[in-house]
């Protein structure tokens, strides 16, 4: 009678003890597709990046699905955006995720917009007669490549601290992704000089701290406030805005759709242009350096059609 | 408080940056007075590069100064955490600028000077404070129903939601419901999601994890009343909802998410009732989900719960559930367009003293998002009656919403019952659904 319980014992060992092999990669699961491509520059062969949100969808309406259960049930890092980005759906799949490691305050969760250049921070009283208002400040920090920067920071610092046999690989990793961005950045810059103070529209309040990074000026939004769709009136104030400044560009993230903003660039003449604010949001933008390659690429190129200034 | 201190904090940044730049304009303002002589020209570039350096080196301070306190910034506003490291202590009142009196409310015989300063002492406290809504429903009808007629206007309730994290351990979630009826607790319950073996445990007062609809608060219904399977084998729009434990667990495997459910309670509720302690009530369930495509997905499950009913402490009632969901929402429009398609099927068995009752039922709805803001739904329901199953109701719905925003919908929904006792109702219902406040996000 004594056998079969040890062996049920030995068998329960088996099972249990190689689930985390000390060589194996870290399980890394991130909210959207940007932070995964942080954590892959700086975590290299060492990690495995697993994103939850497309960088196609909005940030905002993911659905909480099951299958995302599965998958931070085995992370040992869980990467968030913060500022109450994910409110609407990570925190339930936090909690049925049954992993202790990546519960909000554990060593496995890490929100690095807590070293981030935020801006936006509201310093009144806010309602919601404001629209969906972030009231952590504006959560679209990830495009401003100084961000970019900070958040490799904090993961390198969060990885080392979990493995700290590695780090002095990811300490490398990091460092060679700051030069890389350091590089591009003086490309980015040297592409945007002329058009500094380049007047846009965009749809949603996504590019505040791009247009703080690269110095163009969003005079207004297509829609009425945060989280609330057009409407005829506020349409019309914003192409009598734009026809008064001489705004020729429209920037629509790709999850919105394009209706009012057509019927804007029609009314004005303005180009308007799909404009993914995140990685992933279109198959030519696989990785950090891309979306903002692509994003500038795309803006310099409209500017210079139309001879907007 | 969290987000005054910011304030707080770029002021402290300007007079570090005033104090700094001070001596430096204090040079620059005493070199023209050093005599300009033609031979004095070396000297002056001297000072000039000097100058410069100082600058620089200021310049490079600021930098260091700028990045600390976008850090401090940073670290303030986060999200309340849970008991993780304290908050640091902040001096408890930092006034800002005091704000004065309207000119014209003084003339007005109104107070003068200052205006006191509120919300900051206090505020400190709040910070743990739980998310706390308020979700007010209200229901109109019209039209004729004699069996059960719902008043023309009601606030049918206000559900106030106090949800958050109460240690590393744990969170809790509290939603009380007050209506015509009285004040009640909906739910409370603690959740420990990180137990060993990878349990997830609730334990309080909850509905029970019996199929999709009697999991639902009824403001997440996408109708305005509750299905005729739930009101006659269920319980009713109360449904299976009672105290005790819940234990879930994920069944790991590389085919589906898989989750199995047991739940243990009281055993006294709408649906089951209790004649001694020993009379407990028992749910389990079985869910399978699996994505088809990143757009779609089906959901299905099985439930069955067991407990004694109102026939007598020798007499239980079980009933068998089955449910199915289909959704459909791609990711590239999310916010325009979804359809949701589910079914549920009921089976009670319920003992009397003239023997066993089967009666079953079920209902098919379909949900579809044709616009940012608007919903268009179906759905038909048929159950016998749990206690009479040779009295079989029918009813078939049409509905609209239209969500102004995500707090608030307006909904209509136009009914049709047939009782199977004999009348026939022809009703149209109207809700009005708004949120105030901070209510956490739903389970899928």
């Amino acid at each position: 009678m004594i056998k079969p319980v040890f062996l049920a014992a030995a068998v329960g060992a088996a099972v249990l003890l190689p689930a985390v092999p000390a060589h194996a990669a870290l399980n890394v699961v991130t909210a959207t597709q940007d932070l995964a491509s942080i954590a892959q520059e700086v975590g290299g062969d060492k990690v495995k990046v697993t994103p939850l949100a497309k960088g196609y969808q909005d940030p905002h309406f993911v659905e909480a699905k099951p299958s995302f259960v599965i998958t931070l049930n085995k992370a040992d890092l869980l990467i968030v955006v913060g500022r109450d980005l994910e409110i609407g759906w990570l925190p339930p799949l936090i909690t049925q995720s049954r992993n202790p490691k990546i519960q909000p305050g554990s060593d496995g969760y890490l929100d690095p917009s807590t070293s981030a250049k935020i801006l936006e921070l509201p310093t009144g009283q806010i309602t919601r007669a404001m629209g969906d208002v972030h009231p952590l400040g504006n959560p679209h920090y990830w495009l401003d490549p100084e961000n970019g920067r900070r958040i490799a920071k904090a993961i390198e610092a969060k990885l080392s601290q979990l493995d700290a046999a590695n780090a002095s690989y990811y300490a490398q990793r990091e460092e060679d992704f700051e030069r890389r961005l350091k590089a591009a950045e003086q490309r980015w810059a040297a592409q945007m000089a002329q058009y500094k103070g380049l007047k846009v529209v965009s749809y949603h309040r996504s590019w505040t701290n791009f247009a703080d990074a690269f110095g163009i000026d969003v005079i207004g939004y297509v829609e009425p406030k945060p989280g609330i769709p057009p409407t005829p009136q506020h349409t019309l104030d914003v192409i009598n805005a734009m026809k008064a400044q001489n705004v020729k560009i429209v920037m629509v993230e790709p999850y919105f759709d394009l209706k009012t903003p057509n019927s804007i660039g029609a009314n004005t003449g303005a180009k308007v242009l799909v404009m993914p604010p995140s990685v992933g949001g279109v198959p030519q933008v696989p990785d950090y350096f891309k979306l903002f390659d692509y994003d500038i690429g795309l803006l310099v190129a409209a500017a210079k059609e139309a001879g907007a200034k | 408080m969290v987000y005054v201190l910011p304030v707080v904090r770029r002021g402290l940044l300007a007079a570090v940056v005033v104090s700094a730049a001070v001596p430096a304009i204090a040079q620059d303002a005493a070199a023209p007075s050093v005599p300009m002589a033609p031979a004095a020209a070396p000297a002056a570039q001297d000072v000039q590069a000097a100058l410069r350096a100082e600058l620089q080196q200021l310049k490079q301070q600021l930098d260091a100064l700028q990045e600390k306190v976008a850090a401090l910034e940073a670290a303030a506003g986060r999200p309340t955490q849970p008991a993780a490291a304290p908050a640091p202590a902040q001096p408890p009142a930092q006034p800002a600028a005091p704000v004065e009196v309207p000119a014209g409310a003084a003339g007005a015989g109104g107070p003068q000077g200052a205006l006191p300063v509120y919300g900051n002492v206090s505020a400190l406290s709040k910070v743990f404070n739980p998310d706390m809504a308020v979700i007010g429903n209200f229901i109109g009808a019209a039209g004729r129903n004699t069996v059960e007629p719902i008043p023309a206007l009601k606030l049918n309730e206000a559900e106030m939601s106090f949800q958050a994290i109460v240690d590393p351990y744990a969170r809790a979630d509290f939603f009380l419901s007050a209506s015509p009826g009285g004040f009640d607790i909906e739910e409370g319950f603690i959740t420990f999601p990180t137990l060993p073996g990878g349990l997830l445990m609730k334990v309080g007062k909850m509905k029970a994890q019996f199929g999709k609809v009697n999991t639902m608060h009824s403001h997440v219904l996408p109708w305005v009343d509750t299905p005729l399977p739930i009101v006659n084998l269920l319980g009713g729009e109360e449904g299976l909802n009672d105290s005790g434990i819940s234990v879930s667990k994920l069944i790991l495997n590389p085919v589906l998410f898989l989750e199995a459910t047991g739940e243990i309670y009281r055993g006294d509720n709408a649906l089951f009732k209790s004649y001694k302690r020993g009379n407990l009530a028992y749910v389990g369930r079985l869910r399978g989900y699996r994505d088809v495509t990143e757009a779609t997905n089906i959901d299905i499950g099985t439930s069955v719960a067991y407990g004694h009913n109102d026939a007598g402490p020798d007499f239980t009632t079980r009933v068998f559930g089955v449910d199915a969901t289909f959704r459909y929402r791609p990711l590239r429009r999310a916010i325009y367009k979804r359809l949701v398609g589910r079914t549920e099927l009921f089976w009670s068995r319920r003992e009397h003293s003239a023997g066993t009752a089967d009666a079953f039922g079920t209902y098919v709805s379909g949900e579809y998002q044709f616009a940012q803001r608007w919903f268009a739904g179906a759905r038909y329901d048929l159950s016998d009656r749990a206690a009479d199953p040779s009295l079989r109701d029918k009813s078939g719905s049409l509905l609209l919403t239209y969500w102004p925003s995500e707090f608030s919908q307006i909904r209509a929904q136009y009914r049709r019952t047939l009782y199977g006792d004999g009348p026939t109702a022809n009703e149209v219902l109207f809700q009005f659904l708004f949120s105030i406040g901070a209510h956490g996000a739903h389970v899928f």
